[in-house]
């Protein structure tokens, strides 16, 4: 009995075996496009701002890549001459949403990779469930630190810096143009990306300026829409600096409302994600505004073949140049492109092959040379920039740009972001 | 001081705000035992509407006071196409069904509107804040407030006075009471109840479709807002006690002081504050502040 069960066992890990070997690599046969569940708003507050110009770059990235006509070194077709197919679908309706989302694109539209999640809230969720399901899950926009500091994930990459970076810059910025500031007020979302923004913010500013004053934490929910007591109490506080990670809807409405009330002419404003409005809310974004742009992104990309490149493609599809979410996902892209490419010049693109290609590789992107250096490869880093708003001829542009090099806004590897400003920011090695 | 009086002003307006969103929701719930979580969308339809045709008004150079009066069309518009298409296209198909059933069947509306927004005005936002900065400001103490602040106060006070007055002072208002107080009764007495139940929910749509309209200068008008607005309005609701239009005006006036002292005085609680408004008056009277005597029947 016992030779029978052996037998049969052994003839069963046999088959099993024989069925793995016979799997297919991703995108293999030449008919089969590579098939990219793209995951971002196309409904609710961050959809306008955030969701749809991500949509746009990439639907017109997976053209331009497809037709070949993409600069070096991304000239061939697709990923590795296979043909890219997008699953878009929308992120709106909450982290619980996600995960089932997540596991139909994977399970029932058998997506061979995903690309999405602007909100940390979604990341924080669907990285687990990616790691389940050992699908390679790539994390475009989302800035929470918390993702690679907090877990450790195979499947999960984010080929964009995370928020600490935005902290940092932002006061230095702030620091070497307004070096008397004394006050300090904030207005940010109540969940991981408006918690993690005010930490770190308030962190670095208490390490450059130790005589720093806090005098409010304002942390409406997301999509609260009216911010009336909120304005009141910032005005009160007398900030010099209002710092504010506010995004999508709620940035507007904010905007909206608290302009007429004066609350910019008393205070210093700094928005770190506040470059998508530049040209939806003329007006209502007052001059010597600290704007960023999570990277030198948007109006900060310098210019590049890569940059035209995405420029042009985008300009054909809006009305607007792309902003920075635009540059998030064709960094997504790019880095995934190239990690499949190196897997399959060494033989073999199937998920194994492509993570370990994707680790700790380098590429350039639209926004500059972006390295997977920080959650064990998983984490990518990167350069940012800042600049102040000036309205000319009824346009909001930015001025007195600055670029901060990589080294001196992100931690090393192995150190926790509060940790590392805490200890006063010393610059790594890259 | 200052902050006190700060605290007052801001609770003021915010409930103000939320009167205006709530008060439909529980006069249709008062009159038709409807939960009506379409009420949502006709805010969003009020509040894309108001900002279309507030929008064109304006850009195409007509007086921009005269925004105010097309704002307030837009949102009779709303009621008057929405609402009747609402109840006499399905609604009435459904009444005497269990109110579970009711709650789905308005969730169901609810997301083919969502749906309908989309489909009309797309995925970017509206933005008509011409009108909130139009009037100018007042100050109080080192604080500024645009006098908008004071028209959404204005209507709050006007809705609620003018429909204390015609449930109390109309006949039309007595047949309305007489019907939230005993359908069959009022039937069997020869009011017309299923004229009652359309006017009402052409009104309450309307409502609706107001608190959307006069809140669209304020925001950026997107996707989405009706979802965000339905919550705080059944909370609202809830806590005054189902279908008590003196109850929501309480609760609102509560939450809206409640939320406004958390923000000034314990930021971190601002999340927290409505729930626990919410949870106080469920726990001392589990049917809400003003919720009405039941009278059992034999």
């Amino acid at each position: 009995m016992n030779t029978l069960v052996s037998k049969f066992l052994k003839s069963g890990v046999t088959l099993l075996a024989a069925v793995l070997a016979a799997a297919p690599a991703i995108g293999n046969a030449q008919d089969k496009p590579i098939r990219i569940g793209l995951v971002t708003f196309l409904s609710g507050p961050a959809a306008g701002p955030f969701g749809v110009p991500a949509k746009l770059a990439a639907e017109a990235i997976v053209d331009s890549l497809n037709a070949g006509k993409a600069p070096a070194p991304y000239a061939a077709k697709g990923f590795g001459g296979t043909p890219l197919e997008l699953v878009v679908i929308d992120e709106a309706g909450g982290a619980t949403k996600q995960v089932s989302e997540l596991r139909n694109l994977v399970e029932r539209q058998g997506v061979d990779f995903v690309i999405g999640y602007i909100s940390s809230g979604d990341c924080l969720a669907v990285a687990p469930v990616a790691e389940e399901l050992k699908k390679i899950t790539i994390l475009f926009d989302c800035g929470t630190p918390r993702v690679f500091e907090d877990a450790s994930y195979k499947y999960v990459f984010r080929t964009r810096p995370h928020a600490t970076m935005d902290a940092v810059a932002g006061a230095m910025y702030l620091l070497e143009n307004r070096p008397a500031v004394k006050s300090l007020g904030g207005i940010n979302q109540n969940y991981a990306w408006g918690q993690d923004s005010w930490t770190d913010f308030t962190a670095v500013m208490a390490a450059l300026k130790p005589e720093l004053t806090i005098t409010t934490s304002q942390m409406p929910k997301f999509g609260a829409g009216q911010y009336g007591p909120e304005i009141s109490a910032l005005l009160q506080s007398n900030s010099d600096v209002i710092h504010s990670s506010l995004w999508g809807g709620d940035l507007e409405a904010f905007m909206l409302q608290a302009t007429p009330r004066n609350l910019f002419t008393r205070s210093q404003l700094i928005l770190v994600a506040g470059e998508p409005y530049l040209h939806r809310l003329p007006g209502s974004i007052p001059d010597g505004t600290i704007v960023g742009a999570r990277g030198a992104s948007g109006v900060y990309a310098q210019k590049s073949v890569l940059n035209d490149w995405l420029r042009n493609i985008y300009r054909e599809r809006a009305e607007n140049y792309p902003n920075y979410p635009a540059y998030s996902v064709a960094q997504a892209f790019l880095g995934l492109k190239t990690a499949y490419e190196k897997a399959k010049a060494q033989g073999a693109s199937g998920t194994e092959e492509i993570i370990k290609a994707f680790e700790y590789e380098s590429f350039d992107s639209p926004s500059g040379k972006v390295m997977m250096k920080l959650g064990k490869g998983h984490q990518a880093v990167a350069g940012t920039a800042y600049g102040t708003t000036r309205t000319v001829n009824g346009q909001i542009t930015v001025g007195n740009i600055k670029y901060y090099p990589v080294e001196r806004v992100q931690p090393p590897e192995g150190v926790k972001s509060v940790d590392w400003i805490k200890a006063g920011m010393k610059p790594g090695k890259w | 001081m200052a902050q006190l009086l700060a605290v007052l002003i801001d609770g003021l307006i915010y409930s103000s705000w939320l009167f205006i969103i709530a008060v439909g929701l529980t006069l249709i719930y008062g009159v038709m035992k409807i939960l009506n979580i379409a009420h949502g969308s006709l805010y969003a339809l009020g509040a894309y509407s108001a900002a279309s045709l507030a929008g064109y008004w304006i850009h195409h150079g007509y007086p921009p006071m005269g925004s105010y009066a097309v704002m307030v069309v837009a949102a009779i518009l709303v009621g008057l196409v929405a609402g009747p298409v609402i109840e006499r296209g399905l609604l009435r198909f459904m009444y005497g069904k269990d109110e579970i059933v009711l709650v789905l069947v308005t969730y169901a509306v609810f997301l083919i509107l969502e749906d309908f927004v989309k489909l009309v005005w797309g995925v970017d936002p509206y933005f008509i804040s011409q009108p909130y900065g139009l009037l100018g400001n007042f100050t109080v103490g080192d604080l500024t407030y645009p006098n908008y602040n004071l028209v959404v106060f204005g209507a709050a006070v006007f809705i609620g006075a003018a429909l204390a007055w015609v449930l109390t002072r109309t006949r039309q208002g007595k047949m309305l009471l007489a019907v939230i107080h005993d359908r069959e009764i009022s039937g069997a007495m020869g009011i017309n109840v299923g004229r009652v139940y359309f006017i009402t929910f052409t009104v309450g749509a309307m409502l609706g479709a107001l608190g959307g309209a006069l809140t669209a200068p304020m925001i950026s008008v997107q996707p989405g807002i009706g979802a965000e607005t339905i919550v705080l309005a059944f909370a609202v609701v809830v806590i005054g006690g189902l279908g008590s239009m003196p109850g929501a005006a309480l609760a609102a006036l509560l939450v809206g002081i409640v939320r406004s002292a958390a923000v000034h005085y314990r930021p971190e609680l601002d999340l927290f504050s409505i729930y626990l408004v919410m949870a106080v008056v469920l726990i001392m009277r589990p049917k809400g502040l003003f919720s009405a005597q039941e009278a059992r029947k034999i």
